[in-house]
């Protein structure tokens, strides 16, 4: 039993199944934190996790303002979960904003919890309160409210420290999240030991958070008002070693395996755009491992120094979102002309232009197929959660190489920051991805020919450095075999008609599409990307209420997968949800004339489990 | 049967390749390529270690007129796909190919930003003053008043100096020659091969198509001595057919053009091409013709830790600290548990 449960022998100890909880406030609150923090020590302690960090673009917006609100939202379980939840259990609110933007995702009866502290008259008026929400009878009425001081009592406990006031109440965070560790009957210990070793050069301040997270354990043990506590079981996950994992943190983890898995060094170039910058943060660090990270001028530098690598050797990758993926579009067509391989990671936000930065959206997919002069195809893949990231950074690489080809990577902000756990895979059972580059100029005395392909339609990988295989390859068309400049019309339709063979050989090369349910029935559920959770839940749900519904998640958008045409044709109806405007659907529609319906959100949140049901239960009766 | 390993000797025509060359007949880029194949197989560099970058343009054409590997990249993206591969590849050579309108309009940026970090490339901005591919147009090195086809009654944007451009950003090696003055071309091109780090070289090269002449006054034998002052290191700014002009600092700081006979040399301006501070090299590249006579030659070699330099021993910094990447650890690092 942990510290935490002992010290609460006296209240009664409730266990539940799952709960999702929302720690918000304003976006200097460290509600960030808060929310890590739990995520942490719940999957230490073997709960299945999901997340939902959700902040505004400006980093410090007005204080107290609506638009400063910043939330985290997790879900811990102790069965398997894929989202992290419709509705919000418990809700921490740490100012009016906090509470006026994050009240109605609150189901009626959860459990808020508000610094009462912050809701002073200036801080209800930035809020656009006239009157004291906590005095409403709406509010106290229909959820369990507490009203708890935080910011004095946070205050009280780091008295004699040292601080000033404003540090003293940089700490409520952790009075907060002492508060629900409590609650929900957490091991607070992971924290502790986060704590001084965050702070371990200042000492005052490990100790005024140690002391902030204790008082908030205290006060929900010492505190009639909270009656009960809960405990979540831990999930019961395939036996193995698990880490908390995020989409960015694991195309890093895969990028820096890829030297080991194909004797090559990373070359990884990037330009600081929300929501991929953690990339290069991460990558940077890890110079040890045969990575080579660069900050590029801009993003057209960032593609087509990536290309300068890749012709000489290296694996190259560049990565970005979707304003970045617009300016990189020339330089990614002189990939697929050069034919030289590059994966192109593609981190999705809101858009158009600037759009909603740190919003997730799934609205790329359309950019990444055709967003390029002249016919122009290349493979499209994406991956469909946190962890799913690193599988399919290597997949994408292994294409790459393999076909000599740009590859597009697709995730999204919400799996970029959102977490989940992750079984860590060995090294050893890793595949190797094989590289090629020939040594020797061809025997006969003829010159290189730097476009003879195999049977694949693959040209060879060859690189400076080489004696004997000194060749010139470029942007302008080129004629096949030699790689000679050449302008003549029959040889543009060969090349262009050869280019696409090329890439769609890529269908061989890649697993049949999976589903999850019948194998023919009244209805297909057809998604991909980051909204694989929602929809697994929902399509199993689904079923659960006895509908026949099955559900395809694609991960390989270009080439689709060689079944796809035939599975789709095997259910009455194809449902396609999308965080867009109906971009897969417009595919799908197109390539296998297949009359799919849409279900399309772009609100840049993730879909609810509750709407997609309602979507999967509308197509049916339609 | 012999042991000894015979290392191959070059000549030019090895770097010829079997392309046909389809610049304009007398266009000023043959003389370019000329001198760049004499100087090719004196550089100790084995020819499969010699890279050619180029943007688009006539003079981005030149990767493929020379037996090296080479790219022939976008526009104005020469510099970027460089410094990706001198990055990757430290041990090869890597030239980039441009021209005024493919460096210093739509690639200012990569330009810019090569120079600021001294990647380790060789730089030949072939300056035409015009955009000869897409029939002439004025470009960002077009002199005021110019009537171009997208400039008919008279250019009125603001022409730019590329060495000053150059300078301004750091540059750590900055030189000027003349397409056909073929001596002093080797000259720079030698010193800029030689150069470790950045070296941007400026070349005048005629469009004899659209803009033909534009060079005359440093390309003329009878008026070139008068029009232009050829650097060298340590002497005094001295110039003129009867070498009896030169170039001194006026109370103002300002150059000004001086008869040699009845002053002292010593009051002449001295070339430092190496001098720390870099004003003097700016206040050169601002000195152009007809305004003034136009400096020709190295203005600035100074020594300076290369980006691709850098890198590469952080890098080794770093792996001999931690040693070489355990895959496995990384992969079980942060917050981990155990399911059983």
């Amino acid at each position: 039993m942990t510290a935490a449960a002992l010290a609460a022998q006296p209240r009664p100890l409730e266990s539940i199944e799952s709960v999702v909880i929302r720690f918000c406030g304003d976006s200097g609150d460290g509600m960030q934190l808060a929310g890590t923090q739990f995520t942490n020590v719940s999957a230490v302690f073997g709960n299945d996790v999901s997340t939902l960090p959700d902040f505004p673009a400006e980093i410090r917006a007005p204080a107290g303002s609506l638009a400063g609100v910043s939330g985290y939202q997790l879900c811990f379980s102790s069965h398997e979960i894929y989202t992290p939840g419709d509705e919000v259990d418990t809700l921490v609110a740490m100012n009016p904003a906090a509470l006026k933007t994050n009240l109605g995702d609150l189901h009626s009866g959860g459990t808020l919890i508000v610094n009462e502290d912050a809701f002073d008259k200036s801080s209800l008026a930035k809020a656009q309160y006239s009157t004291n929400p906590l005095a409403d009878s709406r509010i106290t009425s229909n959820y369990r409210v507490h009203n708890v001081p935080m910011t004095r009592l946070t205050r009280d406990a780091v008295e004699g420290l040292g601080l000033s006031q404003r540090e003293a109440d940089r700490c409520k965070n952790f009075f907060a999240l002492g508060l629900v560790y409590w609650l929900y009957d957490r091991d607070p210990e992971p924290t502790r030991h986060w704590i001084r070793d965050k702070f371990a050069k200042k000492p005052q301040f490990a100790e005024a958070n140690l002391r902030a997270l204790q008082a908030g354990i205290n006060y929900g043990d010492s505190t009639e008002a909270f009656a009960v506590h809960y405990r979540v079981p831990p999930a019961k996950l395939a036996p193995g070693r698990y880490r908390k994992i995020t989409g960015n943190e694991a195309l890093a983890l895969a990028m820096a395996t890829a030297p080991r898995l194909t004797g090559k060094d990373v070359f990884y170039a990037g330009y600081p755009i929300t929501p991929a910058s953690d990339i290069l943060h991460q990558l940077s660090e890890l110079k040890n491992f045969g990575v080579k990270t660069f900050q590029a001028e801009d993003e057209i530098a960032a593609v087509t120094s990536a290309i300068g690598a890749a012709f000489g050797g290296a694996i190259a990758v560049t990565g970005s979102s979707g304003p970045g993926i617009a300016l990189k579009g020339e330089g990614i067509g002189l990939a697929v002309m050069t034919e030289l391989p590059l994966v192109i990671i593609d981190v999705q936000r809101g858009g158009p232009s600037t759009g909603l930065p740190t919003k997730t959206e799934q609205s790329d997919l359309l950019l990444a197929s055709f967003g390029r002069n002249g016919d122009c195809p290349l493979p499209i893949l994406a991956a469909q959660s946190p962890g799913d990231c690193f599988t399919m950074m290597l997949e994408a690489l292994r294409i790459a190489v393999g076909f000599m080809t740009p590859v597009f990577l697709l995730t999204d902000g919400y799996i970029a920051n959102g977490a989940e756990p992750w079984a860590i895979p060995k090294l050893a059972d890793l595949h190797p991805i094989p590289v090629h580059h020939p040594a020797e100029p061809p025997t006969n005395g003829d010159p290189f020919q730097p476009y003879l392909r195999d049977e694949h339609l693959v040209r060879p990988w060859a690189i400076p450095g080489t004696a004997g295989l000194e060749h010139r390859i470029g942007g302008i068309e080129k004629a096949d075999v030699t790689g000679n400049i050449c302008y003549d019309a029959e040889n543009h339709q060969h090349m262009t008609r050869i280019r696409a063979q090329k890439v769609a050989n890529v269908a061989a090369a890649i697993p049949p599409q999976p589903v999850d349910g019948p194998a023919s029935g009244d209805l297909l559920v057809v998604s991909w990307g980051g909204t694989f959770g929602a929809v697994r839940t929902a399509t199993t749900a689904a079923r659960r209420q006895g509908q026949s519904v099955a559900h395809a998640h694609l991960r390989y958008l270009n080439p689709f997968p060689a079944n796809l045409g035939e599975v789709l044709r095997s259910y009455r109806r194809v449902l396609v949800p999308e965080l867009n405007t109906g971009q897969l659907r417009m595919l799908l529609r197109a390539t296998f004339l297949v009359d799919a319906i849409g279900f399309n959100k772009v609100q840049g949140k993730p879909f609810l489990v509750a709407e997609l049901v309602s979507a999967i239960r509308d197509a049916l009766e339609a | 049967m012999s042991l000894s390993v015979e290392l191959p000797v070059l000549s030019p025509k090895d770097f010829a390749s079997d392309q046909e060359i389809r610049w304009c007949p007398r266009c000023g880029d043959y003389s370019i390529l000329a001198q760049v194949k004499k100087i090719l197989p004196n550089l100790g560099v084995p020819r499969e270690k010699l890279v050619f970058v180029s943007g688009i343009g006539c003079s981005s054409r030149f990767p493929y007129y020379l037996n090296t590997f080479g790219v022939h990249g976008i526009h104005g993206r020469a510099p970027a796909i460089a410094t990706g591969l001198k990055l990757a590849r430290p041990d090869l050579q890597v030239w980039v190919v441009t021209g005024d309108g493919d460096a210093l309009s739509i690639g200012g940026n990569h330009i810019l930003h090569a120079i600021r970090r001294n990647v380790n490339l060789k730089v030949l901005l072939f300056n035409n003053q015009i955009y000869g591919l897409t029939k002439g147009q004025y470009s960002p090195t077009s002199p005021l008043g110019q009537k171009t086809k997208s400039t008919p009654y008279g250019s009125v944007d603001q022409p730019l100096s590329p060495l000053a451009v150059a300078i301004g950003a750091g540059a750590t090696f900055a030189a000027r020659s003349v397409d056909i003055d073929i001596q002093h071309l080797t000259m720079v091109l030698e010193r800029a091969a030689a150069h470790e780090g950045m070296a941007f070289v400026e070349i005048y090269q005629d469009c004899n198509v659209f803009n033909s002449g534009a060079f005359e006054f440093a390309t003329d034998k009878n008026a070139k001595q008068d029009n232009c002052i050829y650097l060298e290191h340590g002497k005094p700014l001295i110039f003129g057919k009867e070498r009896n002009k030169g170039v001194r600092l006026n109370g103002k700081g300002m150059p000004e053009i001086v008869t040699v006979n009845g002053i002292a040399r010593d009051d002449l301006l001295f070339h430092d091409e190496t001098a720390d501070d870099p004003s003097q090299a700016f206040r050169l590249a601002q000195m152009r013709w007809p305004d003034s006579p136009e400096p020709l030659g190295v203005l600035r070699a100074v020594a300076r830790p290369t980006f691709d330099g850098a890198v590469t021993s952080q890098i080794e910094q770093v792996q001999a600290k931690l040693g070489p990447g355990d895959v496995d650890a990384l992969l079980d690092g942060g917050e981990t548990w155990e399911v059983r």
